[in-house]
């Protein structure tokens, strides 16, 4: 008998389903291939090497904190480094000046990530910490939209190279008393922004590309379903009991869904695991929470946009939002 | 098709022997038995150093309300009694029967035609029950006895048959499905009987379409009995979800089966209940599983109680090289043993052998605050907050966090993405938490 | 442009007098009279807050002393710590004799050799429920480290090469955390005989003699020599297991020699005497007794 072998010996269970953390944070890396295509597609090779030097950095810093401050083994193997540089290039404006977007990493990495101890400590998401801090510290440069080449007929798009996002025109055009039809006259019509042939973000221009990516996360389990359609509802919802409050003075639900960031928030930024509450109860209310809030930014608030703004601010809700929301216990009737 | 309602998990099933019909394993030269093998206040070895025995000769005693007698699975000499490892990895008291034969009490009646006329009376049935030294043979050993005897507040209103099996590898309860259907049965009337129900219900998972087919087509002549398939999910053998599957009643924190008028019990018990209460058999022999992915031929054997796990072994043709941890039980909720010298006893319901490749524990990452623990916990329990909150030895927070429900199923530890070991942490705070529990109860 | 300023540097000026006053007078009416002992004594305590002594913390167990003359208490407190409470309250300093934490359990990976690999929690008290320890000794140390993290003044480190705590008599305060967070009662606090060295049984083990052989190599078996030849009976067998009662002990090591299993220990190690070549023979043990009282005389 084989007696010489050490034989294991630890607690139930002794089989592991195939989760890991290294599976997800890859998952969520293919989930972002299609947005990213569509950014090359759309913004050319700025977005290419906006994208690879956020990458670039974010690991880079991941490496040097994790050796020098705290002195472990490097982690750059479960991908959480990489999503965070590939989600905060997609919150940026592709032709962002590139020194800047290494700072955005820093912060996003040093401050919002490792300060608070590294993956799974992080109160806020990382790449939207990085993102608002470049929009408050470089504004100018934050809010200078390329505009995608004109690749598809049809297109609204004019000669100028860089332009405003549709929702910073309608937001200026709404209180010079333009009606939000005149608005839409000018901006490009729906079905091009489906597809993404607007100015704005890397990534967030394309609601197709980022649905894709998030029906491959549904079906890959790394998200369910509360938080984005709690998200995308909620602001739909809101935006429409507006729009139909006052037509002439607020944008259509539509509309808020096609532009900004929406889209790219409610799949990719506000699904992030560790900075989004653990029960069903509890997604839907922090789903719910990102859409009004940024409606209510949208409309009422200084910024033409809210989406990082109403994550942020959700984000901080997150361990009262836990406390709260208990699971459906065995046996009791709640 | 029904299943329980919250939580759960879907391992591999692995049925790997699952059409492996049951051979007799060859009797060990030497059994050792243990001498408690149930739960609850532990037996009393009456016989010496050098007594003969037969099978089904008893060896302990025990007048606890909550005790069961062990009987001689073979006969032969006492050698010595002594103390030995059992699963729990601890020394415990066994008695060592050196074997000469097999002759059987003559009062056993070893004939294989199936005696279906229930003769003996309620009262009766469970005296015999308790004499045999009949347990829950689904792993947690609880004098079967007991089960019977309702306390006067609470009625039973339904027994239920765990045909389950949710365990991935094990096939011992669908093996004896397939090939004891009817005395299965005949031990369900007669539990009935006892416990003066009108309905039971036998519950069978989804992949396993042979037992439900064959068991369905049986009981039809079983008035009251009828056979519910169940969606698979794991946990669905636990006796809480069990019931909430099979009547969609849900025992409350705290209560037990009886309290919303239920009596589960396993295929396997049935089975041995028949063979006391028709036969006069004592729970000598049971079926056990022995399988695992380096196994050549994984195989159910009937085999004696005390028989050695090395002896299983080498009848499916040694242990292979490369094991890396042998399991008495299945691989969710099984206990790794740490030499084959173990011998088998009454709730050993199979061998597992895992190679070396799927023995160890995965690199362990930080939470990251999935929820997936939540969404798995069969109880509705937050896994992770009852792990961080022991971590801390804050236990007044992990009492809040409702830890003593736990039925430490695994879910959570198997769906973990960051291989968290959460059920060690849990199993962990649970027994602290029982500690001051108690202590507070007996203060008062 | 004068006049504002000389009216603000007035005005803020009158403003921060009448403060002033009102925070006087509201501080002399809510005064609470404290014995300003409390706070002397409080800083000769060790200040470790390490909740030996049962209190809520070095500073309550300040109050307790003040209060009450005949309290004895801070297990872990020193000499001087004593001497200096003792002056404070112009008291006599109880005498206290220095105690030390020893690991009772000499098994480890040296002597008790893995036969299994424990995988999981790194917690003593989960390891316990779970198998007997890797070496397969239900009674002796799992080497996981709960006394380590129990200790406040990191006295405690487990030895990489035995897998076994090691107190460092420096840092060791005796105030018995680690012996109650072991789930195997592997600790035990004993007198700390800085001079002699403290003799004590190494090993816990209450299983029959074959068994206990077969899990250590340096297991008590309970075969009872030692207890014939301690000189002052400090020596009893009990569930197959030998024990030294502290008090009796006058750490002659003569039971040292004769134990065949080499489970007795001596700490600090240089304290222990070289064996003699054959123990069995009675000329020889006799010699460290006669050492043993010259070194106290």
């Amino acid at each position: 008998m084989a007696e010489n072998t050490k034989w294991v010996v630890s607690g139930a269970p002794h089989v592991h389903g195939s989760d890991s953390v290294t599976k997800i944070m890859w998952g969520v890396v293919v989930a972002l291939i299609p947005t990213f295509l569509v950014s090359v597609y759309f913004f050319g090779l700025d977005a290419l090497v906006l994208t690879l030097v956020t990458v670039a950095s974010c690991l880079l810093f991941e490496f040097l904190i994790n050796k020098f401050f705290f002195k472990k083994p490097c982690c750059l193997g479960d991908g959480s480094a990489m999503i965070t540089g590939l989600l905060l290039a997609f919150n940026l404006p592709a032709n962002l000046p590139l020194w800047m977007a290494v700072v955005g990493s820093l912060v996003a990495i040093g401050v919002a990530k490792w300060a608070y101890g590294g993956l799974g400590s992080n109160p806020f998401n990382p790449a939207l910490v990085g993102r608002v801090f470049l929009l408050i510290s470089f504004p100018v440069a934050m809010t200078t939209w390329p505009l995608p080449k004109a690749l598809f007929g049809g297109s609204a798009v004019t000669d100028a190279i860089t332009g405003p996002t549709p929702l910073a025109i309608a937001k200026e055009a709404l209180k010079t008393g333009q009606t939000p039809e005149q608005i839409l006259d000018s901006l490009p019509a729906y079905s091009d922004m489906l597809f993404g042939n607007m100015a704005g973000s890397m990534g967030e221009i394309s609601a197709i590309a980022i649905l894709l990516g998030g029906i491959f996360m549904l079906c890959r389990r790394i998200i369910t379903w509360h938080i984005p359609v709690a998200f995308i509802g909620s602001a739909f919802l809101f935006s429409g009991i507006l729009w139909i409050a006052a037509p002439e003075q607020f944008m259509d639900p539509v509309f808020h869904l096609l532009t900004g960031g929406i889209m790219l928030g409610a799949v990719f930024m506000a699904t992030d695991m560790v900075t989004s509450p653990m029960t069903k109860k509890g997604k839907l209310i922090f789903g719910i929470g990102c859409g009004v809030l940024t409606i209510l930014i949208r409309t009422f608030g200084a910024y033409p946009e809210g989406v990082s703004f109403a994550i942020l601010i959700m984000n901080a809700f997150v361990p009262l939002i836990n406390r709260g929301t208990t699971p459906k216990r065995f046996a009791t009737s709640k | 098709m029904k299943t329980f309602n919250i939580g759960g998990v879907h391992p591999k099933d692995n049925k790997l022997n699952a059409d492996a019909p049951i051979r007799e394993l060859p009797l060990p030269k030497q059994a050792c038995v243990m001498a408690s093998q149930h739960l609850g206040a532990p037996s009393q070895p009456i016989v010496k150093k050098g007594d003969k025995v037969k099978v089904g000769t008893v060896l302990t005693s025990n007048e606890a309300f909550l005790g069961a007698v062990v009987h001689s699975p073979v006969s032969g000499t006492v050698s010595k009694i002594a103390e030995i490892a059992d699963a729990s990895l601890y020394p415990k008291p066994a008695i060592f029967i050196d074997v000469e034969g097999d002759e059987w009490e003559e009062s056993i009646d070893r004939s294989p035609e199936i005696k279906r006329e229930i003769s003996l009376s309620g009262p009766e049935i469970i005296q015999r029950v308790k004499e045999m030294g009949i347990v829950g043979m689904g792993g947690a050993c609880f004098p079967t006895h007991v089960k019977l005897m309702p306390p006067k507040d609470a009625k039973a209103e339904f027994l239920l048959l765990n045909g389950v099996e949710c365990e991935p590898y094990l096939t011992c309860d669908y093996r004896l499905m397939l090939d004891h259907a009817e005395e299965i049965l005949i031990g369900a009337s007669a539990l009935m009987k006892a416990l003066d129900v009108k309905q039971a219900i036998v519950g069978i998972e989804a992949n396993k379409p042979k037992a439900i087919e064959h068991m369905s087509a049986m009981a039809k002549n079983f008035p009251g009995i009828s056979v519910q398939a169940l969606k698979m999910k794991y946990p669905q053998g636990a006796e809480k979800q069990l019931i909430k599957a099979l009547t969609g009643r849900a025992v409350p924190s705290g209560k037990l089966p009886i309290n919303v008028g239920c009596v589960v019990d396993n295929v396997a018990t049935c089975y041995a209940v028949y063979q006391a209460v028709q036969k006069n058999m004592p729970l000598v022999q049971r079926i056990v599983t022995v399988t695992g992915p380096g196994i050549p031929q994984p195989a159910n054997f009937l085999a004696r109680i005390g028989t050695p796990v090395s002896a299983f072994l080498e009848a499916v043709g040694g242990i292979p090289a490369n094991t890396g941890k042998v399991i008495s039980g299945g691989p969710m909720m099984g206990k790794a043993l740490a030499d084959a010298e173990t011998c088998s006893v009454k709730g050993m319901s199979g061998i597992l052998v895992l190679p070396e490749d799927q023995s160890h524990r995965k690199q362990v990452y930080p939470c990251i605050r999935c929820g997936k623990c939540v969404d798995a916990c069969p109880m509705g329990l937050e896994p992770y907050l009852i792990a961080s909150t022991t971590l801390a030895k804050a236990f007044e927070l992990t009492e809040k966090a409702r830890v003593m429900d736990c039925i430490e199923c695994g879910c959570c530890h198997y769906t973990c993405p960051s291989n968290r070991p959460l059920l060690d942490a849990i199993k962990l705070g649970k027994s602290t938490v029982g500690k001051i529990i108690r202590a507070r109860n007996a203060k008062k | 442009m004068n006049e504002t300023i000389i009216y603000s540097i007035v005005l803020l000026a009158a403003l921060g007098l009448v403060l002033a006053l009102i925070l006087y007078l509201v501080a002399q009416k809510f005064k609470v009279e404290e014995d300003p002992r409390i706070d002397l004594v409080a800083e000769a305590l060790p200040g470790a807050n390490c909740g030996a002594c049962g209190k809520a913390g070095c500073r309550d167990m300040a109050v307790q002393i003040v209060k009450d003359p005949a309290y004895t208490g801070c297990p872990v407190c020193n000499e001087e710590n004593i001497a200096r409470i003792a002056e404070i309250l112009g008291r006599i300093p109880e005498k206290k004799e220095p105690s030390i934490a020893v690991v009772r359990c000499q098994g480890g990976k040296v002597n008790s050799p893995s036969r299994v690999g424990f995988e999981g929690l790194s917690s003593c008290s989960y390891a316990s429920s779970v198998f007997p320890g890797e070496g397969g000794c239900p009674f002796g140390c799992l080497g996981l480290g709960d006394c380590v993290q129990a200790c406040t003044f990191g006295a405690l480190h487990i030895n990489p090469e035995t897998g076994l705590p090691e107190v460092d008599p420096e840092k060791c305060t005796a105030c018995g955390a680690c012996a109650k967070a072991c789930p195997r009662g592997v600790i035990e606090i004993r007198k700390k005989r800085e001079k002699t060295g403290r003799v004590f049984i190494g090993c816990v083990n209450q299983q029959k003699g074959p068994s206990a052989m077969k899990v250590c190599k340096v297991s008590c078996i309970g075969c009872g020599k030692c207890v014939q030849a301690c000189p002052k009976k400090a020596i009893t067998v009990a569930n197959n297991l030998a024990y030294i009662d502290d008090t009796l002990c006058v750490a002659c090591q003569l039971c040292v020699k004769v134990c065949p299993r080499n489970a007795i220990a001596v700490l600090p190690v240089e304290k222990l005497r070289p064996a003699a070549p054959k123990p069995a023979a009675p000329a020889p043990a006799e010699e460290p007794a006669r050492q043993e009282s010259g070194a106290q005389a």
